[in-house]
């Protein structure tokens, strides 16, 4: 492995401003990294060379330009399919896309090239970030790095496989019901969801509106803030993005303390069914974020039970209704279109053809869930859980700084394991759930190993753009973990070129 | 059951009380659409005028568009409403190939504007028409439906669809129930749409051109029988663009459901299309494919709540309105209430108006529009204001009437001129030679000669029947083509006669 893709983005980004390297090198050594793993991992489902290393030279020549650009310019980072991007193709996972150039970049895209960040390619994803395992996407499997024949979490596993597989040291996301933190927590990176709102959603292929939040995978809390900042921010194209200034991440990820804060535990997640390694480490985290300074209570957020059920419909609703425009008409697959069907024909033979199992599952839950006579007793009520959990999370921020819980259940499953069973699936995103209802912000940071030697995540929730305290916090974990491991979790990972052979 | 067959009107209304029911459509004439920044020019090229957001495509969003906002406070304001302090946007989902997102965004149990009502007037009677709701929403792209007979998707060879005027904003205006109408159903039906687009054009929101759809209307009719205490079923008929067209399609649908029930039938309740051609409606949509739209609050935007400061600058700017501006103008010019509904209902107050502030006093103004300028417009089968001249010519025709320099014939020949293309006024009048020939010299010859060709006439005026000198002015006018000053030749004629 190339010296290059073990540093981290910060180093990158310090060595290509001095001129110790350039962003074409730079670029090479992580193509080079791809050619060699990702046969056996899967992360990427675009990747063009040419276009990447273009992209490298043109930073480079920005610098000799005397450009003055960020501390990311030149740094890889992988992209999720789910993102809009001009240059290459965008599917979001799904087959009804298959192919389609868009027109325009996404708000997050912009800026990523604007701050010289070089995008190596699409990552896979569950269809229209469905998921929680990848398994989803129509186009090929993703394995996690830690054991290959395990998933890398999802929706955006291919962006967390990418991160832990060293293909990239940086990559984009997006949370709605656990999307960026679950994957990060089974691969043992850090993964960030913003405050809702605190980053774009134009051009983001839409999930659910309410819901989705773009943000950033890496391997440390640092890198993670250095990208946050780079990405977010008001955008006047996404009415529901907060005009305010991007909260002072990278400053808090270097703050790295938690002296003087409290920190709650979540009564309501102890005891509901996590895996015992997962809860093993979380434990011993908790002792840890005391050992440091912090006060530690136990909170009552008693409507966080509620919050799973709501969400799968709401999040079906929005669904039901985002996912329409994928007609046939304008762009994408097309099927039937034999010069004898209707439009109508075409469109139910196209929706068909196009969407795969839990897409479907969901549009018809939606579609339910919004029918005339349904609605109160559904989406109504639903809504009015979400409330419920937005005044437990108010009330809790009221007592103390931030609330910890595991990120997820269990470690990383074996593929296939949960396929056919949806609702052992949705399990996996019980806890991150409450924040993507609540929009507040909430990181995931490894916390060890659980006995079956994969990692585990520790989840850390902050209120509506307090994001940095999150990585305050998050730093501060990380710092003390890793002075007692002699470095990075990630370090501990199986060598995956072997693994590949 | 025999077939049902169209009862007279007569017959209907002898029978049935009709009740009635407004939607509205009006496109804003912002110039640009209501969640992007395409522009909104009517007739540019098919799908030139797009953008990622008004196409839908994956990943787009919309952002509000104020000057919209503020387009449909007015209307509210003007039509009595109260202007809520906040209301979301929802979703209204269907399928349809000119809809890029498969749903329009719309209002749905929150609408902007509530509870207002509009007065009008038939036939000399006041009726107030209660407004529910004014909403505000995006338009559709435009289908063209190529090859079958119907003009419509079903049996089309293929579909073209502009998406232009997807996205345009459209405010809905939507009445509540009109009862007791009676007879005059299908006037107060015209007349509320008439007041409405008056209103609407008074506010300078929308040029609200029925032919060119930026005004839509759907009407909805039942009848129940005289005396009975329930509704009937109603039926939606859409298609409906000329004010015409909403007063024929109110009464073919009374008098086809009023057939229907006398057979002993049952109204559908459907929507139906309104033939321009025959003027009868023919089924559309039945229930059966009625659409569950599953409206939900549109989570891309955040909710509406305009600041009661700014509805209150709103309203304070509102111009005068077309009902305050006709008791005004009925008083300043003088007219009686017949006088002033047929200025109205020619188009003419506007045009009138700016003749009088060019200049012209009011009776002239209002006599070239009414008379002579309207009866060029019916000829050439235009509005009035569709005729190329503008009051400002006209009032400058009026001003050299005035000053003695033409007559009231040699006006039109003016107006002839102008209405041609040969120019402004003083080039037409400089070209055709137009002027009152009141030199005494020469009309004195003309006058001269006129008496040496009607003796007769003249022995009487001379023998004192001094009413028969009309006749030789009249020749004296014909001799001269108009141009000479009647009034100078009358004086001319008796003085050389010895009776003046």
């Amino acid at each position: 492995m190339n010296e290059l893709v073990g540093r981290t983005a910060a180093e990158l980004g310090a060595l290509i401003a001095a001129g110790e390297t350039s962003a074409a090198e730079v670029a090479d050594a992580h193509l080079d990294r791809i050619a060699a793993v990702d046969g056996a991992v899967g992360a990427f489902l675009h990747v063009d060379p040419d276009n990447v290393r273009a992209q490298a030279r043109a930073v480079d020549e920005r610098r000799a330009a005397g450009e003055e650009l960020g501390p990311l310019a030149g740094v890889p980072i992988a992209h999720k399919d789910v993102f809009t991007t001009t240059d290459m193709p965008t599917t979001a996972g799904s087959k009804i896309l298959e192919g389609w150039r868009p027109p325009y970049d996404a708000t997050i895209t912009e800026r990523l090239r604007a701050a010289g960040l070089v995008i190596i390619g699409k990552t896979n994803m569950d269809e229209f970030a469905m998921g929680s395992s990848t398994e989803n996407s129509a186009y090929q499997v993703t394995r996690n790095p830690w054991d290959l024949a395990r998933i890398p979490g999802g929706s955006s596993g291919g962006s967390s496989a990418a991160v832990a597989a060293y293909e990239a040291p940086l990559a984009t996301g997006t949370d709605t019901g656990g999307s960026i933190r679950q994957p990060a927590a089974v691969t043992g990176i850090v993964g960030m969801k913003p405050t809702y709102g605190g980053s774009s959603r134009y051009g983001v292929i839409a999930f659910a509106s309410s819901l989705d939040t773009p943000g950033p995978f890496a391997r440390n809390v640092l890198d993670a803030a250095l990208l946050h900042e780079t990405m977010s921010g008001h955008d006047p194209r996404d009415s529901t993005s907060i005009d305010r200034p991007v909260p002072p991440v990278v400053e808090a990820a270097r703050r790295a303390d938690v002296a003087g804060l409290t920190v709650g535990v979540v009564k309501e997640f102890a005891g509901s069914g996590g895996d015992d390694g997962v809860t093993a480490r979380f434990t011993e985290a908790v002792a840890l974020l005391e050992s440091l300074g912090a006060k530690v209570v136990e909170v009552s957020c008693p409507h966080f039970t509620y919050a799973l059920p709501a969400y799968y419909i709401i999040a079906p609703s929005e669904v039901s209704s985002n996912l329409a425009r994928f007609d046939a008409m304008r762009y994408g697959l097309r099927v039937g279109d034999d010069g004898t069907r209707s439009a109508e024909e075409v469109m139910a033979l196209t929706r068909a053809e196009g969407f795969g199992a839990e897409v479907k599952r969901r549009i018809m839950l939606g579609t339910y869930a919004l029918s005339s006579g349904y609605y109160d007793a559904y989406y109504g009520k639903a809504q009015q859980v979400r409330t419920l959990v937005n005044r437990d999370f108010d009330a809790a921020f009221e007592r103390v700084d931030v609330l910890v819980s595991p990120t997820t259940p269990s470690t990383a499953f074996p593929i296939g394991e949960r396929a056919d069973d949806p609702m052992a699936m949705y399990l996996a995103d019980l806890w991150t759930i409450p924040s993507d209802l609540a929009g507040n912000a909430a990181i995931s940071v490894p916390c060890g190993l659980a006995d079956d030697g994969l990692p585990v995540g520790l989840q850390i929730m902050a209120p509506v753009l307090g994001d940095d305290r999150a990585y305050r916090v998050g730093a501060a974990v990380e710092r003390a973990l890793e002075d007692r491991w002699g470095g990075p979790l990630l370090a501990k990972a199986p060598d995956l070129a072997e693994a590949a052979r | 059951m025999s077939a049902p067959t169209v009862t007279t009107y007569d017959a209907a209304l002898a029978k049935y009380e009709p009740v009635l029911g407004l939607e509205t459509h009006i496109e804003l004439g912002t110039a640009s659409k209501m969640f992007c920044g395409c522009r909104t020019d009517f007739g540019a090229d098919p799908n030139t005028q797009v953008c990622p957001v008004c196409l839908g495509l994956p990943g787009s969003l919309p952002v509000t568009n104020r000057a919209a906002i503020e387009g449909i406070i007015k209307i509210g304001l003007a039509l009595n409403c109260d202007i809520v302090e906040w209301c979301r946007f929802a979703r209204k989902n269907y399928f349809y190939p000119d809809m890029p997102k498969d749903y329009q965004i719309s209002q749905y149990d929150e609408p902007l504007c509530v509870d207002g009502y509009l007065e009008v007037e038939v036939e000399g009677e006041t009726y107030r028409v209660e407004i529910e709701r004014v909403h505000m929403e995006e338009d559709t792209g435009k289908s063209l439906h190529v090859g079958g007979s119907t003009g419509r998707i079903h049996g089309a060879d293929y579909s073209l669809v502009d998406y232009n005027r997807a996205g345009i904003p459209l405010v809905e205006i939507v009445t509540r129930p009109i009862t007791g109408t009676g007879d005059k159903a299908p006037l107060v039906a015209r007349a509320y749409v008439t007041e409405l687009r008056e209103l609407v054009r008074a506010l300078g929101v929308s040029d609200v051109r029925m032919e060119q759809g930026s005004l839509r209307c759907d009407v909805n009719v039942s009848l129940m029988p005289r005396g009975a205490a329930e509704w009937g079923t109603r039926t939606e008929t859409k298609n409906v663009n000329s004010l015409r067209s909403v007063e024929r399609a109110v009464r073919s649908e009374i008098e086809r459901q009023a057939g229907v029930l006398d057979a002993g039938g049952k109204i559908v309740q459907e929507t139906r299309h309104f033939h321009e051609d025959t003027g009868t409606t023919t089924s559309g949509r039945s229930k059966e494919e009625a659409q569950d739209y599953r409206y939900f609050p549109e989570p891309d935007l955040v909710p509406m709540a305009p600041s009661r400061e700014w509805v209150d600058e709103l309203r304070a700017a509102l111009p005068e309105l077309p009902a305050a501006r006709r008791r005004r103008v009925q008083a300043e010019w003088g007219l009686s209430d017949l006088e002033l509904r047929d200025v109205v209902n020619a188009g003419a107050l506007d045009l009138i108006e700016e003749t009088i502030t060019a200049g012209a006093d009011a009776g002239a103004a209002r006599k070239w529009w009414m008379n002579e300028l309207s009866r060029r417009a019916t000829a050439l089968g235009v509005e009035l204001a569709e005729l190329p001249i503008t009051p400002v010519q006209v009032a400058r025709v009026q001003a050299m009437v005035a000053a003695g320099e033409l007559n009231d014939k040699l006006a039109r020949q003016a107006f002839e001129g102008v209405l041609a293309g040969e120019g402004e006024p003083d080039e037409v009048v400089a070209a055709r030679g137009l002027k009152v020939v009141s030199d005494d010299g020469a009309l004195g010859a003309i006058v001269d000669q006129v008496i040496a060709d009607n003796a007769a006439v003249a022995d009487k005026v001379r023998g004192g029947k001094v009413a028969a000198a009309g006749a030789l002015v009249g020749a004296v006018m014909k001799a001269s083509r108009g141009q000479a000053d009647a009034g100078r030749a009358r004086a001319l004629i008796l003085e050389k006669l010895g009776v003046s």
